[in-house]
């Protein structure tokens, strides 16, 4: 049911792990509705991503997209990660099935949450950057079903 | 994708294997007896008697008569039968049906549609094993209620339902009594009459015979309509040419899951506990889901906390081993199982579930390789939970 790719970043997934001391960290998604993303940020002077770290509690796809995302963003400005969307994330993973597409979309949040942790503890504002939403997940079900 | 070893197959509720002898047995009538039971010409006796026989093995195994036996495409198709057409032929004595929150999908979605067409049903709470209290069910009952269905067992956590002590109720007060049997029949004794049991759904993939076979019984006097409308087939009851292989198919393998009924039944019930013990010894912050001792012989049913059971099934089909899970993201929806929120688990609990169904052919070594498999993928994926580092960090609290 996946292509290649997801299961490549499921069975060897990139950036798993924790930072002491991040930038900026994020944490969305629920446990009822079973996908939870955390993401870790450490942002250098000149505002460039120099590492990032995840942990997922999820289904293949959810691990799979956290994976991607932290690689797409790792080394890039601030401003260059905002541009790292879901769509993005899933053409780099050369498509989800249409019931996962949400994990992707939990990606991108997750990445948002911890920019936005950074840009409030460092008194900064990050263009095109929202207040992350708490609860995406819940605002999928209906969304969806 | 790799596999470093033979499968191991732990999906038996899901299906089976079809044995050798139940292709033997069915290949004549494939090929050389192909003709159709209803003709006739001396060419289709063979096919008649054949299916004729079927009808009587299986009548055999629940203490029915064989008339009372017919035969359908699945278990999906005798539980909507058996439903809708009671819910017809019965309107004139009453609307109300009682079901529990724990039945398949066939039983469920076939409530919901009947509740859209103006029948009222219950849904009867389980406890935290899964099964139904008798007492509920009497509680329940109503002047206009006219069928009671409660599964046999369950398909997701394996509890065995107290399948006598309703029927009994159900005969005190004179209501029809069904039950979806399809994970009970040939893997545990039914008696149709000492059960009072005027219903019951079966399906022939659960026992090693083909898919796309399974019949209802309908005890005599019990006032059903048909459901697929044609020729006299199935006493006119069950429209369309026999599925004549199928249902030869069917007849021998519950002539052989009969006949091995008791000496299986022990074999996998050693086996089911053993991988129980070895997984539970193995994995912490672990749990069994069902009653511990009204239990399908062949059912182990986990609860892992800090991880969800789509990714356990991908990491347990790379190390060659085939699972089932009640998480949302096997299920197709964004809710886990219907089941295992019914029997109180919290969602991100029942999220991490994995059920494991053995079979007679299933072996001790394989048992050990299994849940020390279990062990790692857990690990593994605990190690990537934020929920579990966030219970870390909270000293495990």
């Amino acid at each position: 049911m996946y292509t290649e790719k997801v299961m490549d970043h499921f069975q060897h997934p990139r950036n798993v792990g924790e930072l002491e001391n991040p930038s900026g960290m994020g944490t969305v998604g629920n446990a009822k509705c079973g996908d939870i993303m955390r993401i870790y940020l450490d942002i250098d002077e000149n505002q460039v991503i120099r590492d990032v770290k995840f942990k997922t509690f999820g289904c293949g796809a959810a691990v799979a997209t956290s994976s991607m995302a932290t690689e797409m963003v790792k080394g890039k400005t601030v401003q260059e990660a905002m541009a790292v969307t879901n769509k993005a994330v899933c053409e780099a993973l050369d498509g989800l099935p249409p019931v996962k597409v949400h994990c992707s979309l939990l990606a991108e949040e997750a990445i948002h949450a911890a920019l936005w942790d950074y840009a409030q503890k460092n008194g900064i504002s990050i263009e095109g950057l929202e207040k992350p939403k708490s609860d995406i997940g819940e605002e999928e079900i209906e969304e969806e079903y | 994708m790799m596999k470093e070893r033979p499968l191991i197959y732990l999906d038996n509720a899901a299906t089976t294997k079809v044995k050798p002898e139940v292709v033997e047995a069915m290949l004549p009538y494939l090929t050389e007896y192909y003709g159709n039971p209803s003709s006739v010409y001396g060419f289709s006796d063979e096919p008649k008697r054949a299916v004729a026989h079927a009808r009587e093995i299986i009548a055999g195994a629940i203490g029915a008569k064989p008339n009372e036996i017919y035969f359908t495409g699945c278990g999906t198709e005798s539980d909507n039968w058996a439903l809708k057409a009671a819910a017809e032929a019965y309107a004139g004595k009453g609307n109300h049906i009682i079901t529990t929150k724990i039945e398949h999908h066939a039983i469920l979605h076939t409530c919901e549609w009947l509740e859209k067409h103006g029948v009222e049903v219950t849904y009867l709470d389980v406890d935290e094993n899964g099964r139904v209290r008798p007492e509920d069910v009497e509680k329940a009952i109503r002047p206009e209620t006219i069928l009671i269905s409660v599964m046999f067992a369950n398909n997701e956590i394996g509890t065995i339902e107290p399948i006598r002590e309703i029927g009994a109720i159900a005969k005190k007060h004179g209501i029809l009594f069904h039950t979806d049997a399809v994970q009970a029949f040939g893997h545990e004794p039914i008696n149709v009459d000492e059960y009072h049991i005027d219903m019951l759904s079966a399906s022939g993939h659960k026992i090693n015979a083909p898919k796309g076979v399974g019949f209802l019984y309908i005890r005599t006097g019990v006032k059903i309509r048909s459901f697929i409308h044609g020729g006299a087939q199935e006493r006119k009851r069950r429209g369309g040419t026999e599925n004549v292989a199928q249902i030869v198919g069917m007849g021998k393998a519950t002539e052989l899951a009969m006949g091995t009924l008791e000496e299986r039944k022990k074999k996998e019930t050693e086996l089911r506990d053993y991988l129980i013990d070895r997984v539970l010894s193995l994995v912490p912050y672990a749990r069994v889901n069902g009653d511990r001792e009204h239990r399908l012989a062949n059912n182990a049913n986990f609860a892992f906390q800090f991880i969800e059971g789509e990714s356990m099934l991908i990491m347990l089909d790379m190390a060659g081993i085939c699972g089932s899970s009640g998480s949302a993201c096997t299920s197709g929806s964004l809710d886990p199982s219907h089941v295992l929120l019914a029997i109180g688990l919290p969602h991100e609990i029942a999220h991490g579930s994995l059920r494991l169904t053995l079979s007679e052919e299933n072996t001790k070594e394989e048992m050990d390789y299994v849940a020390e498999t279990v062990r790692d993928v857990v690990e593994r994926l605990r190690s990537m939970s934020p929920l579990y580092e966030d219970f870390l960090k909270n000293n495990g609290k």
